[in-house]
C-alpha cells in the first residue's frame, strides 16, 4: 500500500476504497504540516482509550472536528477535501502523566484547520466544528479543549467587545485604579424595595458599581421591572450624592432573545450604563446582545454561570482561556475571570493567563501561565475581568498585585457583610483601594507592606478598621485543580 | 452639603483619602513621568458626574519631565482658583490606550453643596433622572 511519511494512503483508488481505515491514513494526521497563518489551531489534551495510538486518537479528533465520519465516503472525491481534512500535526506526552507515574497517558495533540471551514463572525459555528461531536467520541477516553491560535483574518469578523476598557472607562470617568463593585445579597428573596436599598447604600459608600446576580431574573418574589426601577432609583440617588457615575448590572437574561432586548430596552430607557448577561443563554445570544449593546453605548457585562461544569476537570472539557477568547470574540465587557484570593477556582498563573487573554493587544506564549500560542488580538477591544467570590479589603495588596488595574473587584459579601452596614463596608473597601493605588504609585513594595498601608488607613477610617478585624483570618487555600503542565517545576496532573 | 461618607465629591483615585500633601501629589507625578504619561492640569466650577470638559490650566505638560516643576504649576493653578476644584490628570499615548490613566483631585472649594435630584415621572412608574449641582444657579466664575 503506498503511503507517505505520515502513514497517509497517497493512491486515490486504495484511499476511497469503501469501508473502514484509520484516520491517520485518511489524511488527518501530518507530522509535516506547517499551519498556515490563516489557520485556526486548537490544541487538545486527549487520553486515548487504552491501546489507541495516540497520533491516530489525534487524527481521529481531527477527522471528527472536520470533514470525517466513521467510515470512507466516495463523496468526498467532489470536494477539496485535502483542503477542508483537519490535521493534527503533533503529538506530546503531557509531563508527569503515563509509565511510570499514577497518572494514565496523556497528550497535548495540535490540529490546524483551514479558515474555510469557518463561517465568519459565528461563535456557534466555530465551537460546532470544534466541540461539536468530538467529545463523545469513543477512541478518546476523555477530551479537553486546552487552547486555540485564531488567525486575525478571522478575529477581523468579529465586533468583539461592545464597549472596552479605556471606552468603559472614559464613560464612567474612572482613572487609574480597580473599578469597585459588589453583587447585591441575599441573591434571592429580596423585594425590588428592599433590593434598591442594598444598592443604594453600597454605591454611596464609595463603590462604583453593585451588580445582580446570576440566578437573579424575574421571579415571584420581585419581578424584573420593580428590580430595575427601584435599581436606578438607588444608583440616580448615589449619583448625585457623590458627583460620581455609578452603575448596577441589571441582568436581562431570560428565557427569550425577545424577552431579553424587551429588558435591555428598559434598561435602556432608565439611562442605565450597563446591563448583564449569563454565559448559560448561550453563544449566540450573547452575540446578539454584545451587538445590541455596541449599537446603544451600554457596557455588556457577562457572568460566566455555568462554566465550572466543563472547565474545572483537568482532563476534559474545555479549558476557562479558551472561553475567555470566545468571549472577546463575542463582544462581552466584563466577565468574571477569578480572584487567586477568594473562594472560587483558580490556579494563581492560569488565572494570570486568563487576564493576559483578556486584556492585552497580544499575547506572546506563556507555558507557567498556560498560553501555547502567540496570539494577536487585531485591534479587538479589551475585556475588563471580573474578581469576585470570597475577597475583602484585607487582601487588596494582594488584589493589586496578581490582578493590577484593569479589573473589577468586587466585593459581595466583603461590602454586605461588614458589621457597621452595608455603606460602612463599601467605604471600608474604597479607602483600602486608594490607600494601596497610592502605595503602588509612590514605589512601595506594597504586597509585602500591605498590612501596614491597610493598617495605617485604617487609622483614620473606622469601617476600614472593622473589616480588616473581621475578616482578618479568611483565606481560602485549598489546591488547584487546574494548573500548568509546562513550567519548570511541572505540578502534578490531577 | 454632600452626605457620603466623606462629606465631599468623590471623583478621581483618591477623593476618600485625606487631602494629598504636596510630597504625595510629588510621588504621584514621578509615578505619571515614570510610564511616559504627559500632566495635565483641569479646573472647574461644575461638579456634574457628566462635566467631562474640565478647562484646562495651559496643555499637557507633554515636554515637562520635572515634578518639582510640575507641582509648581499646580499650585499656580491652586493660587489662580482657590475656589475651584482642580484635578491632575496623567494621558498616555500608547497605541490600544490613548486615553487618560490618571485622575485625582488636589483642591477643592471650602464648601461642597454637591448635587440635587431631580425626576420627571412618566408612564408606567419609569423616571427620568436629572443631577444639578446647586452651585450652577450662580453664573460662572461666582459659583463658590
Amino acid at each position: 500500500m503506498d503511503s507517505n511519511g505520515s502513514g497517509q494512503i497517497t493512491d486515490a483508488a486504495e484511499r476511497y476504497k469503501s469501508g473502514v481505515i484509520p484516520y491517520k491514513k485518511m489524511g488527518y494526521w501530518d507530522a509535516d504540516y506547517v499551519p498556515k497563518e490563516t489557520d485556526v489551531i486548537a490544541l487538545f489534551r486527549l487520553t486515548p482509550q487504552p491501546g489507541v495510538d495516540p497520533e491516530e486518537a489525534a487524527a481521529a479528533v481531527a477527522g471528527e472536528s472536520s470533514t470525517a465520519t466513521w467510515t470512507v465516503v466516495w463523496t468526498d472525491r467532489l470536494t477539496a477535501a485535502e483542503l477542508y481534512r483537519a490535521k493534527a500535526y503533533r503529538v506530546d506526552l503531557v509531563p508527569n502523566t503515563g509509565p511510570g507515574t499514577n497518572t494514565e497517558a496523556q497528550y497535548f495533540a495540535y490540529i490546524a484547520y483551514d479558515l474555510d471551514l469557518f463561517e465568519e463572525g459565528s461563535i456557534a459555528n466555530l465551537t460546532a466544528s470544534i466541540i461539536g461531536n468530538v467529545f463523545g467520541f469513543k477512541a478518546v477516553k476523555a477530551l479537553r479543549l486546552e487552547d486555540m491560535r485564531l488567525p486575525v483574518a478571522y478575529l477581523k469578523t468579529f465586533q468583539g467587545p461592545a464597549t472596552g476598557i479605556i471606552v468603559e472607562r472614559e464613560r464612567l470617568d474612572k482613572f487609574g485604579r480597580p473599578i469597585l463593585g459588589a453583587t447585591v445579597k441575599p441573591k434571592l428573596g429580596l423585594s425590588g424595595r428592599n433590593y434598591g436599598r442594598v444598592v443604594y447604600e453600597a454605591l454611596k459608600g464609595g463603590l462604583d458599581f453593585t451588580k445582580d446576580d446570576e440566578n437573579i431574573n424575574s421571579q415571584p418574589f420581585m419581578h424584573w421591572r420593580d428590580r430595575f426601577l427601584y435599581s436606578m432609583e438607588a444608583v440616580n440617588r448615589a449619583s448625585a450624592t457623590t458627583g460620581e457615575v455609578k452603575g448596577h448590572y441589571l441582568n436581562v437574561t431570560a428565557g427569550t432573545m425577545e424577552a431579553m432586548y424587551e429588558r435591555a430596552e428598559f434598561a435602556k430607557s432608565l439611562g442605565s450604563v450597563i446591563v448583564m448577561i449569563d454565559l448559560v443563554i448561550g453563544y449566540t445570544a450573547i452575540q446578539s446582545m454584545a451587538k445590541w449593546a455596541r449599537d446603544n453605548s451600554m457596557i455588556l457585562h457577562l457572568h460566566r454561570a455555568g462554566h465550572g461544569t466543563y472547565t474545572r476537570q483537568k482532563n476534559h472539557g474545555i479549558n476557562f482561556r479558551v472561553i475567555s477568547k470566545w468571549m472577546r470574540m463575542a463582544g462581552v465587557d466584563h466577565i468574571h475571570a477569578g480572584t487567586i484570593v477568594g473562594k472560587l477556582e483558580g490556579d494563581p498563573n492560569m488565572v494570570r493567563g486568563f487576564y493576559d487573554i483578556l486584556r492585552e493587544s497580544h499575547n506572546d506564549v506563556n507555558l507557567e501561565r498556560g498560553i501555547f500560542f502567540e496570539q494577536p488580538w487585531a485591534s479587538l477591544k479589551k475585556v475588563m475581568p471580573v474578581a469576585s467570590g470570597g475577597i475583602h479589603a484585607g487582601q487588596m495588596h494582594q488584589l493589586v498585585h496578581y490582578l493590577g488595574e484593569d479589573v473589577v473587584l468586587q466585593f459581595g459579601g466583603g461590602t454586605i457583610g461588614h458589621p457597621m452596614g452595608v455603606q460602612a463596608g463599601a467605604t471600608a473597601n474604597r479607602v483600602a483601594l486608594e490607600a494601596m493605588i497610592m502605595a503602588r504609585n509612590e514605589g512601595r513594595d506594597y504586597l509585602n507592606e500591605g498590612p501596614k498601608i491597610l493598617d495605617d488607613a485604617a487609622k483614620t477610617c473606622a469601617p476600614l478598621r472593622a473589616a480588616l478585624d473581621t475578616w482578618k483570618d479568611i483565606t481560602f487555600n485549598y489546591a488547584s485543580t487546574d494548573t500548568p503542565d509546562f513550567v519548570p517545576t511541572t505540578t502534578g496532573s490531577i | 452639603m454632600i452626605t457620603n461618607p466623606t462629606g465631599r465629591l468623590t471623583q478621581g483615585q483618591f477623593s476618600f483619602l485625606p487631602d494629598l500633601t504636596d510630597e504625595q501629589i510629588s510621588a504621584q507625578i514621578k509615578w505619571a513621568l515614570a510610564h511616559d504619561w504627559a500632566v495635565s492640569i483641569e479646573y472647574t466650577d461644575d461638579p456634574h458626574p457628566r462635566n467631562t470638559y474640565w478647562e484646562m490650566f495651559g496643555l499637557p505638560m507633554f515636554d515637562l519631565k520635572d515634578p518639582a516643576a510640575i507641582l509648581m504649576e499646580i499650585n499656580e493653578a491652586r493660587k489662580t482658583f482657590p475656589n475651584y476644584y482642580i484635578r491632575v490628570m496623567a494621558f498616555n499615548s500608547t497605541r490600544g490606550v490613548e486615553s487618560p490613566a490618571m485622575s485625582f483631585i488636589v483642591n477643592r472649594p471650602a464648601n461642597e453643596p454637591g448635587l440635587g435630584l431631580s425626576r420627571q415621572e412618566g408612564q408606567g412608574r419609569e423616571i427620568r433622572y436629572g443631577f444639578h449641582a446647586y452651585a450652577t444657579d450662580k453664573p460662572e466664575g461666582e459659583r463658590y
